[in-house]
């Protein structure tokens, strides 16, 4: 049996329970025991002091994409769950545009088991919308869902066929999970590497505009609307996003959106020079979008903070910009970048900050946690919101080193990431 | 170390005003050497220059060799068919492996935009842009702001009017920065489809018939358009292109004022520009080209760390 553990004298800020009192958080078997103020110390317990940090529900990062299978040279799920655990999460939800595609029932228990024998943050599989992500045929989603999937998504393409997505909508509704859309028309957006902006104008890079997201964004809405099936709108960019999210949400209908930390703090100046660590998809957009963004946060029409972690190896970003491929690493900056941001700068509550890492996140998935009520999952995470502190890449858990954040100076990092009763992660 | 220029010369939008006219000023008495009966002088005698093209050009290319040969440099033409790149070397690999072969200078043509800058990031050598993508051109567009300087003068407040597909062109941008900072007017004419959705924002105002951009402009430069761009959809068709935006000599008979014609050139003739136009009394088209040659001798003059101030002497030489 393991050793109970005690975490003691931090600030639990736990807003499935309206709670934010100086405290101990007391984890047994693997749950939580109890939590509030001065629990005493049972016998044996081991102890960690949390003094001066915040103790929150777990953090959960609903998309991130771990490349296992079939790229573990940039990150494996046991990499990848290290770099989560470094950051504070206790829980990822991993993208499925693996090689194979995780569009069946074995690839998703593989994923999961390898979670699981990684001992980090927990993993929990994202499988295919359709076969092969090639928006043609359903996926298997019914076995995908026995195996351990908790929501579908063919990331890093949209379904294009509205047929396909309106079916998809209403099978998985049977099930009573999301589809996650990554929002994109391809035919607007086809060659772009970069925001469509004056920056682009002047760099002479081609532009995707914001109406290649916001285009499907309102057709998702309207099919989610008609088939009462919930569509989670991935790495929402825009402003116009936004007001759909808004528009939606208002008619009742079942949509529920996620932000990256990347567009919540960068605009697409950062691209500067072609820098390739500024390319991501969808890109880095206006100051007026960020704004945009981040009040969509704050009034609640955006639910979740989400990194998109997409490692690349170095060679890959070594590139012309229009031939590097998309995405960054944020597993390890998205606290700092958040509390930067989004807490220091007045934008967003301790406690709304934490709803959207911690509990809403489970509640939009149906993951358990995202609570710290007694009995619930012993994930938890210990973080100090004032450490200020400089990223530096070669530091990273992750294989990836690709972050527009390097050299950066943050304020707030986690110190103890806690999955299942277990310390998987202290800061040094 | 590095001259007035800096290390490279990857675009204009970098340069100062005054770096811009000291290149124009030292390609003045380059002019000359071209016109002699033995037109080489040692100026560059011992340097080794790669010009590194990952994409088809005969003009650029041939300009760069003759103003490299004329200024007594060793010359090595590297194109992307039949070399390491078509066999998938990465950029950055090709530069090093060059590098260690000990050059001083790589002229650059590539279809990426950024190409330039991240080669020149990577090595020690100068880098010379020499059109990266759909983002600068600098070499054409000295050439084409020496030859409205040849026939205007100073070009403040001069007004100067960039036709047809600036969306894709290297030569509008570079030509856009360079006049801009020389204080003209610039303007750009063309299909709404083929200009940047925030084009305004690099400092121009926008004409979309061609009729009023000749009313305005006094010098017009005529972009080359590609036959890609209507297999691709941006227009419907060639011929409506020259019905809607060719320069003609009808449409320039009407303007108030003769304009001086360019075209950086290869031309469709009958599409962008009619011959009578491009061949007209006008047309300083080949002008353009002469001037290319100077421009180009006094980027590697300069970039070699000549003293611009010593440029007429450089020439002197081998006479």
């Amino acid at each position: 049996m393991a050793r109970d553990l005690l975490l003691r004298g931090g600030r639990i800020v736990d807003p499935s329970q309206n709670m934010d009192v100086v405290g101990d958080v007391l984890l047994r078997d693997g749950n939580v025991e109890a939590c509030g103020a001065s629990l005493g110390t049972p016998d044996g317990a081991e102890i960690v002091d949390c003094a001066g940090l915040i103790v929150t529900p777990g953090m959960i990062d609903v998309h991130v994409h771990m490349r296992e299978p079939g790229r573990e040279d940039v990150e494996t799920i046991k990499s990848g769950a290290h770099s989560a655990a470094a950051g504070g999460f206790t829980a990822v939800c991993a993208m499925p545009n693996t090689r194979p595609v995780t569009d069946n029932q074995a690839t998703v228990g593989f994923v999961k088991r390898q979670g699981e024998a990684a001992g980090f943050a927990r993993v929990y599989p994202y499988g295919a919308i359709s076969v092969g992500s090639k928006g043609e045929t359903l996926a298997e989603m019914g076995e995908m869902i026995s195996a351990g999937a908790v929501a579908f998504s063919d990331d890093g393409y949209p379904v294009s066929s509205s047929q396909l997505m309106r079916t998809a909508l209403e099978y998985a509704r049977t099930f009573g999970v999301p589809v996650a859309e990554h929002c994109e028309d391809m035919s607007l957006a086809h060659g772009g590497s970069m925001n469509e902006s004056a920056v682009s104008a002047r760099l002479g890079l081609k532009g995707i505009p914001n109406e290649a997201e916001e285009i499907y964004v309102i057709r998702d809405i309207l099919l989610a609307k008609r088939t009462g099936g919930h569509i989670h709108m991935c790495h929402m960019s825009t402003k116009g996003s936004v007001e759909l999210i808004r528009w939606g949400k208002e008619r009742g209908v079942n949509v529920t959106a996620e932000v990256c930390s990347h567009h919540i703090s960068l605009t697409d100046e950062r691209v500067g020079q072609y820098d390739t660590n500024a390319k991501m998809n969808p890109p880095l957009r206006s100051a007026e979008d960020v704004e945009a963004l981040q009040q969509g946060l704050a009034d609640g029409t955006i639910d979740l903070l989400v990194t998109d972690h997409a490692p690349h190896h170095y060679d890959e970003k070594e590139r012309e910009f229009a031939d590097a491929p998309n995405g960054i690493v944020g597993l390890e900056t998205a606290l700092g970048v958040n509390c930067t941001w989004l807490l220091h700068r007045g934008v967003m509550s301790l406690s709304a900050m934490v709803d959207s890492m911690s509990c809403k996140p489970a509640k939009v998935f149906g993951l358990p946690g995202g609570t710290l009520r007694a009995g619930s999952l012993g994930d938890v995470t210990v973080f100090d919101p004032n450490r200020v502190w400089t990223v530096d890449p070669k530091q990273f858990k992750s294989k990836g080193r690709n972050t527009p954040y390097g050299g950066v100076q943050l304020t707030g990092q986690a110190r103890y990431t806690v999955v299942g009763g277990r310390v998987v992660f202290a800061a040094t | 170390m590095n001259g007035p220029l800096g290390k490279d010369l990857l675009g204009l939008d970098e340069l100062t005003a005054d770096q811009i006219r000291l290149i124009l000023d030292t390609a003045v008495p380059f002019k000359e050497v071209s016109e002699r009966q033995i037109k080489k002088v040692p100026t560059l005698r011992g340097m080794t220059i790669v010009n590194l093209f990952f994409e088809a050009s005969t003009r650029t290319r041939v300009s760069f060799e003759f103003a490299e040969k004329r200024l007594s440099a060793d010359t090595v033409n590297v194109a992307s068919s039949g070399s390491s790149v078509s066999k998938g070397e990465t950029l950055v690999d090709t530069a090093r492996n060059l590098e260690a072969m000990r050059i001083d200078m790589v002229v650059i043509r590539h279809p990426a935009s950024g190409a330039a800058r991240f080669l020149a990031e990577r090595i020690d050598s100068n880098v010379i842009n020499a059109g990266d993508g759909t983002h600068e051109h600098p070499t054409q567009a000295l050439l084409d702001i020496l030859t409205l300087r040849d026939r205007f003068g100073d070009l403040a407040g001069r007004r100067v009017c960039i036709v047809g597909d600036v969306l894709h062109s290297r030569v509008a941008r570079s030509n856009i920065h360079g006049l801009r900072k020389l204080g003209a007017e610039v303007a750009v004419c063309g299909p709404r489809s083929l200009l940047p959705n925030a084009v305004e924002e690099l400092g121009v105002q926008v004409f979309d018939r061609i009729e009023a951009a000749i009313e305005w402009a006094e010098a017009l430069n005529i972009l080359r358009l590609q036959l890609e761009r209507m297999q691709a959809g941006y227009i419907p068709s060639l011929r409506e292109y020259n019905r809607v935006f060719g320069v003609t000599s009808e449409r320039l008979d009407k303007a108030p004022h003769d304009l001086l014609i360019l075209h950086p050139g290869p031309m469709n003739r009958g599409v962008e520009i009619d011959s009578d136009v491009a061949d007209g009394p006008h047309s300083v088209i080949l002008h353009q080209v002469t001037n290319g040659v100077a421009v180009r001798m006094a980027v590697l003059y300069l970039l070699a760390g000549g003293r611009p101030d010593l440029a007429d002497a450089a020439k002197g030489g081998a006479r």
